[in-house]
């Protein structure tokens, strides 16, 4: 098996999510909050992993775009949960070593006086291994 | 009524007014919060993936000691009651994560999700009632118009969260009502406010904010409320200076316990 499909195959595992039950109706694209910014949007994930192009959804911007609001996984007709997806890619890359997103070392310009605990608790775990 | 009570991180630290207010007004409304013994950081965020064991112990721990203390679990920041309910119905339905959290965990007696996962405002709708709410209030928040701001957390997956209707929640509506003011409601209260994307991208935070607090203030809002400490800090960034409470202070002074709740 290729590198690109065990990826896949990965991307489905850790998701859990089967891909080929979507419809293509672009609802959670339509409701997303962040797709004005997305590289490759939430109805398109669904394609990259069906057609094994994992590379391009890893090296997508849309891994540090998603706000995991649930709006596509909660709107989605199909129960596909896009973000469920996105969050699988994000996993594969910061996983490997030296692909966190965000490090320790950034963290002390990012400081504001009222800065919760909470934003930086979540941003460790989506964003660093 | 005594239940067990989950504060997490933030509530400990920049966010102690949320929980002041909260153990204040438990108290004036007869009901008693017992905090976890060594409860700890719930993450902040659900892990998504379907093999996050190890992320989700803290949670299995805290809903394990409410379940060897026969109590219900509280919880009052939207982050946490998400996490801790998410974590709960995997403990319950999916066998995997119930089989491998078990295996870290060697309890005597395995946990299979039994514990019930409230959030505050659970306890206030469904066993104090809002009609009795209305009838402890004090000083009635007459005049006042307020827009619940839902956020995602509380609601979204509705399946899951079981909170209220998820495209069209009226529990803080209903809060609001209760203590006396005039709920506003706007489109944008369940829209998220840019969650943990204001570390790194506070512009994007920022303009998400801008168009929530806007269309709020439209709609006659000349004040949100809202349970989240991150929602509370992100939506506070934007350029309108719309105040923006958590909704236990504005129940504390309802109530008459705002001032004896900060000593």
């Amino acid at each position: 098996m290729s590198h690109q499909n065990n990826q896949a195959e990965m991307i489905k595992e850790i998701s859990g999510v089967n891909p080929y039950k979507c419809m293509k109706c672009g609802k959670c694209t339509a409701t997303c909050p962040a797709f004005d910014e997305m590289d490759i949007k939430p109805h398109q994930f669904v394609s990259y992993v069906q057609s094994g192009n994992v590379q391009a959804l890893a090296e997508s911007k849309s891994l540090w775009k998603c706000l995991s609001c649930f709006a596509c996984v909660e709107r989605c007709p199909r129960d596909v949960q896009p973000g469920r997806i996105i969050d699988a890619a994000r996993q594969i890359v910061v996983r490997q070593r030296g692909g966190n997103y965000l490090t320790a070392d950034e963290i002390p310009a990012l400081l504001d006086e009222e800065l919760p605990q909470q934003l930086l608790v979540s941003a460790y775990r989506r964003y660093k291994r | 009524m005594k239940f067990s009570y989950y504060p997490g991180c933030t509530l400990r630290n920049k966010a102690k007014d949320l929980d002041a207010y909260a153990r204040a007004s438990a108290k004036a409304l007869g009901f008693e919060l017992e905090e976890l013994q060594d409860w700890q950081c719930c993450g902040g965020v659900y892990p998504l993936g379907t093999d996050e064991i190890a992320s989700k112990l803290s949670s299995v721990r805290a809903l394990a000691q409410a379940k060897e203390k026969g109590q219900e679990l509280v919880t009052l920041c939207s982050a946490c009651h998400h996490v801790l309910k998410r974590v709960n119905d995997d403990m319950q339905n999916v066998e995997d994560i119930r089989t491998r959290a078990n295996n870290y965990m060697k309890l005597d007696t395995p946990y299979g999700g039994e514990t019930k996962v409230l959030h505050f405002l659970e306890v206030i709708r469904d066993r104090i009632g809002f009609d009795e709410l209305k009838k402890k209030v004090v000083n009635p928040l007459t005049g006042k118009k307020i827009g619940a701001y839902y956020g995602c957390l509380l609601l979204r997956p509705g399946n899951i969260m079981a909170f209220d209707d998820p495209e069209n929640p009226k529990m803080l509506e209903d809060f609001i009502r209760a203590l006396g003011a005039e709920p506003v409601v706007y489109p944008y209260r369940n829209e998220c406010c840019g969650g943990y994307i204001s570390l790194k991208e506070p512009d994007m935070a920022k303009s998400m904010c801008q168009t929530i607090c806007e269309s709020a203030n439209g709609f006659g809002a000349e004040m949100l409320i809202t349970a989240c400490p991150l929602c509370r800090y992100n939506l506070t960034k934007t350029q309108l200076d719309l105040p923006v409470y958590y909704f236990t202070e504005l129940l504390a002074e309802a109530l008459g316990v705002k001032e004896e709740a900060l000593k």
